[in-house]
This record gives C-alpha cells, sequence and structure tokens, in this order.
C-alpha cells in the first residue's frame, strides 16, 4: 500500500522524537508509551478523579458525596421495588404513624418533656410518633434526585442555550441572551412558585422549576467559553471538512468549553438541594407523608422548643450534603486547573 | 489545455469594519488544473488566507465575498449577478451553503490549516477526528473508516498507526501533527487541498520531510493543490506554477522557474533579494523598504509604488491590470508593473519617485520607512 521509502518514517520519528522528547513520545511500541504513564493519562475522568483525590479537603467531598448517593440508592430501591418493605422488615417504616405513638421523643441517652430517649430511636422520634433516623434516611432520594435532576436540567438547557447562543453570535445571541436576563431578573424563588402555582405543587415541578432558573447561570458560563473557542482553528477546520454546524457544537465545541460548566454543576447540585428542601419548608416540593429534609424542618418549626433535635438533625443532613458538594466542586475546579494542575 | 479544475476570477472579498473597509481580496484571478500545486505568495497581510477561505465560502462576518466568480469542476462556488434593480444577488447556479458543505468542502475541496497545534480538538483522539471526517466526507461505515484512518495514517507516515490511533493531539509532536492533518486532508480523497502555510510552524528539518511528502502523495494520488506561503524556497521546492499576491491583488503570475529566473515585477524582485542564498555571502540582508500599507486605505495607483526600488511619478496614478508579458509559445507569464512597454503610460518619461522621498513629500514613505 505505502509507496513511499521504507526507511523515511523512522527517520521521521527520530527526528520528531530528539526535539520533543519532553512532552510527547513517538516510539513506536506501545510498552514505551505505557511507560510515561504521567502523559498518558492527563485526559480523561480518571486522571481528574486521581487529582481531585490529591487534595484532601476535596477527598472529603467526594467520600461525603459518595456516602449520600449511596445512601439515596438504597432508599430508591427500597422505595420504588419494595415499597418500604425492607424499611419495616428491619425498622419503621418511614411514611405511616406507627401504632403506640411515643411523640417527639429525644435522641438516645437524652431526656425531654414527652420522655427519655431510647436505643430503638436514636434520633428520637416526630410529632407523629415516626422514626427520625429513618425519615432522614429516606429524605436523602428526595434530596439527591432533586440535586440532580435540577442541575440536570439547567446544565442540558443551559449548555445548549449558551452554546448555540456563543458559536452564531449576532442576531441569535442577543435574542438568546436577553431572554435569559429577562429569567434572571426575577428573583428566583418567586419564579419556582409561581411556575409551581400554575402547574401543581409537587416534587417534579419544583426540581423543573429549579432546573429552569438555573439555566441562566449554565447559558452564561459556558457561552463566554464558547465565544473564544469557535475561533480555534480546529472548529475552522472542521467547518473546512463539512461537519454540520450541529455536530460542531455537540461534538467540538461544548467538550472544549466544558471544565468551568462541570465545576458549575457540582456547586450547583448543592444549590439546587438547600432551594428544594427551603421550597419544602414552605409546602412547595414533596408532600407527606413521603420523607424529604425540608418538609421535616418545615414540621419541626411548630415544637422548635419543647424538641429542638427534631429540627437539628434534617439540618445536619442538608448542611453536611451541600458542603460535600460545594467542596467537591471547588476540589474540581483545581483540578481542572491547567496553572494549579502539574 | 483542458479546463481547469478551479478557476477564480476577479475574486473580492471585504471585510466592513467600523473603521471602515478592508478590501483584503481585491480582484484576483488564477486557476489550478488537474495534478498541479499553484503556490500563493505574499507577505503577511496579503490577503492569502483570506483568499483560501473565500474559496470555500468561510468567510465570517464581517467579511463578506463581494464580487466575483469562482468555478470548480464547472460548478459554481461563488457568482453574482445584477437583478432588475442593479443589486447583486447570488447567481441561480450558485451551489447553495448546504451543497458546499456536503459536496465540496472536504469531500472535494480539503483544507490543511497553518498550525498542527492548534488544528486538531485536544478533547478526541487523533483517529477519532480523522475518523470522523473520513465516514462524513467517503460514506463508509464506522469500521470501515477506522481501517481507511489507520491506513492514511501510515500513508503519511507515523509509525505504529494503530497504536497512534488512540492517542490525543498533545502526545503528537508538532511534524506529527502536520502529518495528520495532511492525512486529514488526503483521507477524504479531494480533488483540490488548499495548504495554508502548512509547514510555517515547523522548524526547517521536519519541513523539509513534510515537503517531500507531500510531493511523494501528490504524484500517487494525483491531488491538485493551492499553497500558500510566504517562503520563496518552499514555492521553489514544490509548486509548478505560482502567484504572487501584494496587498490583495495577484500581481505576478508565471511558471515558477520563469519567476525565479526571469523575474518581471519588482515586488517579486525584492522579495526574492530579500532572501539569504547560499551561493552568495553577504554582510547585510537586503529587505524590502517599509511594511506593506493597511488594506483599509490602500496607495494610489500601483499599490506597490511607495515601496518599490523602480517607482517613479506614474506609478502614483496609473493602476496596472496584471498583463501577459510572455513571448509567443512561452508559458503565460502575467505581471501588473507599468514599467514593461506592454503597458505604454508613459513610464519611461515619468520622474523617479526618488526625489520627492527625499524632499519628504511623500508622507507614506518616510512614515513606514523607519520602522525596519
Amino acid at each position: 500500500m505505502t509507496a513511499r521509502d521504507p526507511d523515511s518514517p523512522s527517520d521521521d520519528a527520530r527526528a520528531d522524537g530528539t526535539t520533543t522528547d519532553a512532552t510527547t513520545d513517538d516510539s513506536p511500541t506501545h510498552d514505551a508509551a505505557a511507560g510515561s504513564d504521567e502523559i498518558e493519562t492527563r485526559v480523561g475522568l480518571r486522571y481528574t478523579l486521581r487529582q481531585v483525590k490529591r487534595d484532601t479537603t476535596a477527598r472529603i467531598g467526594i467520600y461525603t458525596v459518595g456516602f449520600v448517593t449511596f445512601v439515596a440508592v438504597l432508599a430508591s430501591i427500597d422505595y420504588y421495588v419494595f415499597d418500604y418493605a425492607v424499611a419495616e422488615a428491619v425498622w419503621y417504616s418511614p411514611v405511616s404513624d406507627p401504632e403506640e405513638v411515643q411523640r417527639l421523643l429525644p435522641p438516645v441517652f437524652m431526656e425531654n418533656q414527652f420522655g427519655t430517649g431510647v436505643l430503638e430511636h436514636p434520633m428520637g422520634t416526630d410529632h407523629r410518633g415516626r422514626d427520625i433516623f429513618v425519615r432522614l434516611f429516606y429524605g436523602t432520594r428526595i434530596a439527591i434526585t432533586v440535586g440532580f435532576m435540577a442541575t440536570g436540567i439547567g446544565l442540558g438547557g443551559g449548555t445548549l442555550i449558551g452554546a448555540v447562543s456563543g458559536y452564531y453570535g449576532g442576531w441569535i445571541d442577543d435574542v438568546l441572551q436577553r431572554v435569559t436576563e429577562t429569567v434572571y431578573a426575577i428573583p428566583f424563588l418567586v419564579l419556582v412558585i409561581a411556575f409551581m402555582t400554575a402547574f401543581g405543587r409537587d416534587l417534579t415541578f419544583a426540581m423543573i422549576g429549579v432546573g429552569i432558573t438555573s439555566i441562566p447561570v449554565f447559558n452564561r458560563l459556558i457561552r463566554s467559553r464558547v465565544v473564544s473557542v469557535r475561533e480555534e482553528d480546529y472548529i475552522e477546520a472542521a467547518r473546512a471538512a463539512g461537519v454540520k454546524d450541529r455536530n460542531i457544537i455537540l461534538r467540538h465545541v461544548i467538550p472544549n468549553s466544558f471544565a468551568p460548566v462541570l465545576v458549575q454543576a457540582t456547586l450547583q447540585i448543592g444549590v439546587s438541594i438547600l432551594i428544594v428542601a427551603g421550597l419544602s419548608f414552605l409546602g412547595f416540593g414533596a408532600q407527606p407523608p413521603t420523607p424529604s429534609w425540608g418538609q421535616m424542618l418545615s414540621a419541626s418549626r411548630n415544637y422548635m422548643l419543647p424538641a429542638p433535635t427534631f429540627s437539628l438533625f434534617p439540618g445536619i443532613a442538608i448542611l453536611v450534603t451541600v458542603v460535600g458538594f460545594n467542596i467537591l466542586g471547588d476540589g474540581l475546579q483545581d483540578a481542572l486547573d491547567p496553572r494549579i494542575n502539574n | 489545455m483542458s479546463d481547469p479544475l478551479l478557476s477564480v476570477e476577479n475574486l473580492k472579498t471585504q471585510f466592513f469594519t467600523e473603521d471602515g473597509t478592508v478590501r483584503a481580496v481585491d480582484g484576483i484571478s488564477f486557476d489550478v488544473h488537474e495534478g498541479e500545486i499553484v503556490g500563493l505568495v505574499g507577505e503577511s497581510g496579503a490577503g492569502k488566507s483570506v483568499a483560501t477561505s473565500s474559496l470555500l465560502r468561510l468567510v465570517d462576518s464581517p467579511g463578506e465575498i463581494v464580487g466575483g466568480e469562482v468555478t470548480f469542476k464547472g460548478r459554481t462556488l461563488f457568482g453574482l449577478e445584477e437583478d432588475a434593480n442593479g443589486d447583486l444577488r447570488p447567481r441561480d447556479d450558485m451551489l447553495s451553503e448546504e451543497e458546499m458543505r456536503r459536496e465540496i468542502r472536504g469531500r472535494e475541496i480539503a483544507i490543511i490549516f497553518q498550525d498542527p497545534m492548534e488544528s486538531l480538538n485536544p478533547v478526541f483522539t487523533v483517529g477519532g477526528q480523522l475518523r470522523e471526517f473520513i465516514e462524513l466526507n467517503r460514506d463508509l461505515s464506522e469500521e470501515e473508516a477506522k481501517r481507511e484512518a489507520i491506513d492514511m495514517l501510515r500513508e503519511v507516515g507515523i509509525p505504529a498507526p494503530e497504536t497512534r490511533y488512540d492517542e490525543y493531539p498533545h502526545q503528537f509532536s508538532g511534524g506529527m501533527r502536520q502529518r495528520v492533518l495532511i492525512a486529514m486532508a488526503l483521507a477524504c480523497q479531494p480533488d483540490l487541498i488548499i495548504a495554508d502555510e502548512p509547514t510555517t510552524a515547523l522548524d526547517v528539518t521536519v519541513e523539509g520531510q513534510i515537503l517531500a511528502m507531500v510531493e511523494e502523495l501528490q504524484r500517487k494520488y494525483d491531488t491538485s493543490f493551492v499553497w500558500v506561503t510566504h517562503d520563496m524556497s518552499v514555492v521553489a521546492e514544490i509548486c509548478d506554477r505560482v502567484n504572487v499576491m501584494y496587498l490583495g491583488e495577484i500581481i505576478e503570475h508565471a511558471t515558477v522557474d520563469d519567476l525565479f529566473y526571469d523575474t518581471k515585477h519588482p515586488y517579486t524582485r525584492a522579495l526574492l533579494d530579500s532572501m539569504p542564498r547560499p551561493d552568495e555571502t553577504v554582510h547585510e540582508l537586503n529587505p524590502i523598504r517599509g511594511v506593506m500599507p493597511e488594506a483599509i486605505d490602500p496607495p494610489s495607483g500601483c499599490r506597490f509604488h511607495p515601496r518599490c526600488p523602480d517607482g517613479r511619478e506614474v506609478c502614483r496614478e496609473v493602476h496596472p491590470e496584471p498583463r501577459d508579458l510572455a513571448e509567443a509559445g512561452e508559458p503565460t507569464h502575467r505581471a501588473a508593473c507599468v514599467k514593461y512597454d506592454a503597458f505604454d503610460v508613459g513610464y519611461d518619461e515619468s520622474r523617479p519617485l526618488e526625489a520627492d522621498v527625499t524632499g519628504g513629500f511623500d508622507a507614506g514613505l518616510t512614515e513606514t520607512g523607519g520602522d525596519e
């Protein structure tokens, strides 16, 4: 097949290799390439994760997020597949009121006017006698679902709008950005509540509403990157090769603009969890008896003085989760920043 | 001679900026025949790159192709006509944007870009990008395209292509990346490849290897090239015919031998003189005076006259169009300089411009003259 002088490829490998040894491995064998592991894996998820793990704080973030997500998965399985059967078998149902009601019990080893804490209910019981620990456990499902779904909607919508807007520029950019700014200008809580009033008060619309309000964040972030990425030669090269605009945006523009968006998404998950907890507190969101942290907080506010621990635990759960995502986001940011990275 | 593969007539591309209209390409005409390498030479800012992206209609706002005609294999890539109101509008036979993308770009005409460091997408493997272009332009399945991509990588002299296929651009050296870009252009089996200064970013050793390889592959595939460069030695090495551009115009056109041994235009002469030569020892190189003026406000008359050693009064007034100066039977040799008799505008009687310069009348020259 090749019409070339058989010597020339190897000549060239030598010539290139001597000038660029430091950054490139021109050796023809795979073993040699694998030897320079550091360079080999500079791109990709695994490398980024390893970079994140180097940082102690970020590692705490990863473990926290991992743990909370794991709990949420367990809870989801029990909820969707067994309809809380597992919870009832090993502990208490998080939704139905127990038969002999022991309301507002304090955590174990503590006492309040309603009684003494028992080992059976390590975090005490709520105003209907349900076990707080179980409800917290199952509330994780809502928090994580909401965090990921709302952020996913914002991320997907914002990325697409921002990329199209930045890539085409001109009037398309103007229209999309002005619309985005209009959404941005309305206080998000008002927007979400108006949205839910119009469509329905349940959790699905809470997620969609929060997702929509976070679109401008992602949109503006990725647009600012796309505006510079679209000037790159490889975009021009793709255009010159006849690649469709759609594929240029999806395959070439977005992946090259994505690093800051990924960081923002991680932070946004925490924010979304917080917002939806706030909404549940106001009565918009997961409806009783579905266990959710925000709604537990909401119920506990009437018993703040006689049973303060009732509101304490859901609060801690929200705090730990949100902080976990934030730490992870910061760690990702450092890991993806080429200036710190080395 | 048969019909040319690509023919460009009076192509004009302008950029409409806030400071005024930049006439980046101002009425260039040239053609490329099958199996030929045609050079497009000029200093930075002469409009070479704009000219090449105009061929594929890739000029972005605020730039716009405002006139001329580009024909490729009998199809109109660009052409305007006047409608009833005297306004210009695209001709009916001009290919639509969709047709350009689907049928011309990549498939019939490919571009090799200047900077191999920037022309590959850093987040995809080299093989993946090559495969994408092949799949797109040759209607092959993913597997066939992958095999073809590996073959192409081998063809351009990349050792162990099966392994390199899965590597990322940053794992390639500059020369290797340029080879990949050439593989990308060739892989789609176009009839014409536009090479936009493909060796400028490489060192001379690698440049030599790449040029040798291109010549080899050109012979093998019989692809035509438009080779854009500012390097006269590359021109001598690789081109069959050459167009010399200055400030948006083609001022000389000749076969490569004629251009070097029978140089007509003073600008080309000056370009050649400014190069170091292995057979002569000089203490100082002989640069062209001044810098190229802005295309936003080109000099009157001949655009080269403020820097021209042969400039005379008449050059300021008469704007020469290139004319064929070759003797009968010789290959075409067009040049746009009024000092040749064919122009007959009274060059011989005209006063040399040099006197004006010392008198300080010519603001353009005294202003730019100090830069060098």
